[in-house]
């Protein structure tokens, strides 16, 4: 797949911040085609992992009314420059994405 | 096109996992453990109890002004509004988030392995006015925090 995953991981005083945005449309089922009438199936991110050195450090389940292109944000203890950071997706359609950064 | 190229990998990766790229094969070879993993009584649920229960196993949460909501007084747009929680709690392993007013409350779970600070943020859609519920779980106890959202237009229903 594309690249849907952009990420930015900072290490400071011994906390690593990693910020995320995915692109995805995120559908909630709920909305309408305005020109057809039919409702736009539901198609949105339910599982968001990630890892540092392998080791998972935030295992999110998301609901379809997370927004669209989804932006993440959160803190981990430890993890020094050079090290990797994977974050992975899967929508309720089985698709994904994954993407290793390194620390800065 | 596009579809064609997805199986190809899907039969690829059943054969020899190791020889597709690890992104894609990851992606696409697991979807059952995603669904078996997914908590789908949580987020279908309609009322706000329910689905505290279901995500976090109990309804019952104590309030607590240790647990900081930080969003925005009046969202001009309710398809995005941001939305972060910072729990001042010790051994805190589940952060739920939930929209009080949207059909399914129930807007991401997060799961805390130790060493994770309970900081995280996102962004929300959000239907019409109304509180962003958090709920926090640490050292086996709930305990919950709520911050009003005016919403001018509605995230929902386009």
């Amino acid at each position: 797949m594309a690249k849907t995953i952009k990420i930015r991981a900072k290490s400071k005083d011994g906390i690593t911040t990693v910020k995320s945005l995915i692109t995805h449309p995120m559908e909630t089922g709920l909305r309408k085609n305005k020109k057809t009438g039919k409702l736009i199936p539901a198609h949105f991110i339910q599982e968001v992992v990630c890892k540092h050195n392998g080791k998972v450090v935030l295992n999110c389940e998301w609901g379809a009314s997370v927004s669209k292109n989804p932006y993440l944000a959160f803190k981990f203890k430890g993890g020094k420059k050079g090290d990797t950071v994977e974050l992975s997706w899967k929508d309720n359609k089985g698709q994904g994405d994954s993407i290793t950064a390194k620390i800065r | 096109m596009k579809l064609d190229q997805k199986r190809r990998v899907f039969l690829k990766g059943s054969v020899a996992a190791t020889t597709v790229g690890f992104a894609v094969g990851a992606g696409l070879l697991t979807p059952g453990t995603v669904l078996a993993a997914w908590n789908q009584s949580a987020f279908d649920a309609k009322a706000i109890d329910k689905a505290i229960s279901a995500a976090v196993g109990n309804p019952t949460t104590t309030p607590s002004d240790k647990i900081t909501i930080k969003a925005p007084d009046i969202a001009e747009n309710g398809a995005v509004v941001p939305v972060s929680i910072v729990a001042n709690l010790d051994g805190v392993d589940t952060i739920a988030l939930l929209v009080e007013k949207n059909a399914n409350p129930l807007s991401a779970i997060f799961h805390l392995p130790k060493g994770t600070l309970p900081d995280v943020s996102t962004r929300v859609k959000m239907g019409k006015t109304g509180d962003v519920v958090a709920v926090v779980k640490a050292g086996g106890k709930l305990y919950s925090a709520r911050k009003g959202v005016k919403v001018t237009i509605g995230g929902c229903g386009g």
